[in-house]
């Protein structure tokens, strides 16, 4: 299969890479550049593992065709800290230990970021569904909404307070 | 996976390649049916047309009491859209009950028509809004009345020369008053066992004029014509909705299948109707 290169901005960072036409995105990142963040569970868009955020949007990278993110932006789990600190997601996913396997885990925390982004302080029913199509295993979902809402607290106007 | 991509920059250059490619040839819009579809080879096509930066194929516009939205107006977007939200929030709550997040960013709405899944579920909430599919080829553009779409499961009027390229319906009157009920397993990322849209046009205190769909109950989504004709002229009160729902109930045609059996989804049919007629009062 013919390869083609693909050139993107990932995590703010011009990439350029090659690969066939065929591959998906989840591909792209875990085989050509070694961004293994991004989970292959269903590979049918079931169960959000695989969720990254394409030009501001969550979406699930195995079903989207590699070429097709020709000139976007792409974000995923090893963008989000900045090197030194942890996204507070991370961190409060840790302080809360909403994390069990965590294979979800990166998944949950790029649909998280992709509803925060938009709106810094979500209901908890908001919450729920900016997180219902990432499925977990483990923890029962609790641990994980606790988390998210910790960070959405902090920008939540006065909701808690009175 | 295997096949050929391919990125027209125009609406023009696609539909020329279409024409070319001789029905071999897939468009790909949001993708969340196509590349299930191709990973679990229940299609192959040579080549993938890659449509999803058309953006000519992405507005929301009122035009002479027209409201036309493009095939390629993904579900999030849609169900974001002011103009929706003021004039067709039935559509905008059908859009809001597809997949997840994830999914409503990328699938579009031309993607869910084109399917032609009985239980796609923007479908019913477009039939109760009367809408029409513009279809587009090199030779022509045609606009075809949503019920004339769809001919069976999974199978439409559209040629494979064709593109969807935008959905149109007369803008509601002010007064309309619409709802989609859906009924699936769970909340999220699930698809319709029954589901009900109706748009409900009052002149005081009686129903002046009713459309209802009825959606996974039927090789299509269908119309409740015989519930129809009841509500108009009737003012709507506990005993009207209770004879709407049975009749509703039987203007289902359900099937057993692994989601639901054929009883269940009549009776609930009819119930989808009442509660979403109930939050009219
Ligand atoms: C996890 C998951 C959950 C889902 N949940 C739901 C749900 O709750 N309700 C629901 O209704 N659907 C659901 N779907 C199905 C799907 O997301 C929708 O049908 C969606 O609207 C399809 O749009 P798309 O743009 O992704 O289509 P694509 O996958 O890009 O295309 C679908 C088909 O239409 C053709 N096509 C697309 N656009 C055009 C066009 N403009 N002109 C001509 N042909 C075209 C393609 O060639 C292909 O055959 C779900 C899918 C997944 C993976
Ligand atoms: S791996 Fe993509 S949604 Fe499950
Ligand atoms: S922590 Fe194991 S799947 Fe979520």
């Amino acid at each position: 299969m013919n390869e083609i290169a693909i050139r993107f901005i990932l995590n703010g960072k011009e990439v350029s890479v090659k690969a066939p036409p065929t591959f998906t995105l989840l591909r792209l990142l875990r085989e050509r550049l070694g961004l293994t963040g991004a989970k292959a569970g269903c590979e049918r868009g079931e169960c959000g593992a695989c969720t990254v955020i394409l030009d501001g949007e969550p979406v699930t990278a195995c079903l989207v065709l590699a070429p097709q993110v020709e000139g976007r932006r792409v974000e995923t789990i090893e963008g989000i800290g900045n090197g030194e600190e942890l996204h507070p997601l991370q961190q409060a996913f840790i302080d809360e230990s909403a994390a069990q396997c965590g294979y979800c885990i990166p998944g949950m925390i790029m649909a998280a970021k992709a509803l925060l982004d938009r709106d810094p302080g979500p209901s908890r029913e908001e919450i729920k569904t900016g997180l219902s199509g990432n499925l977990c295993r483990c923890t029962g979902y609790t641990k994980i909404i606790k988390a998210v809402e910790v960070v959405a607290g902090k920008s939540r106007k006065g909701s808690e307070s009175c | 996976m295997k096949f050929e991509y391919q990125r027209p920059a125009t609406l023009e250059a696609a539909l020329k390649f279409l024409a070319a490619a001789g029905g071999d040839c897939a468009p790909l819009a949001g993708g969340t049916d196509l590349l299930v579809m191709i990973q679990e080879g229940l299609v192959g096509p040579r080549t993938v047309l890659d449509i999803s930066r058309l953006e000519e194929l992405k507005n929301i516009r009122e035009e002479d009491g027209r409201i036309e939205i493009g095939a390629l107006v993904s579900h999030g977007r849609a169900a974001a859209a002011k103009l929706l939200r003021e004039k067709a929030a039935l559509l905008v709550e059908s859009c809001l009950q597809i997949g997840s997040p994830q999914i409503r960013a990328s699938g579009t709405i031309g993607g869910n028509l084109v399917m032609a899944s009985p239980s796609g579920d923007t479908i019913p909430a477009l039939y109760a809004l009367g809408a029409g599919v513009v279809l587009k080829s090199v030779t022509g553009t045609r606009t075809v009345a949503i019920e004339d779409f769809f001919t069976g499961v999974k199978k439409s009027v559209r040629r494979p020369d064709e593109l969807l390229t935008a959905i149109v319906f007369p803008a509601p009157e002010p007064s309309a008053r619409g709802f989609y009920n859906k009924l699936g397993q769970r909340k999220a990322l699930a698809i319709a066992k029954v589901s009900v849209a109706a748009l409900v046009t009052r002149k005081g205190e009686k129903v002046e004029k009713v459309r209802i769909a009825l959606g996974a109950v039927a090789p299509t989504v269908i119309r409740a014509p015989r519930t129809e004709e009841y509500l108009a002229g009737r003012k709507l009160d506990p005993e009207t909705i209770a004879a709407a729902r049975s009749l509703c109930a039987g203007e289902s045609r359900a099937i057993t299948d692994l989601r639901s059996t054929a009883g269940y989804r009549d009776r609930m049919a009819g119930l989808l109707l009442a509660r979403g007629l109930e939050d009219l009062l």
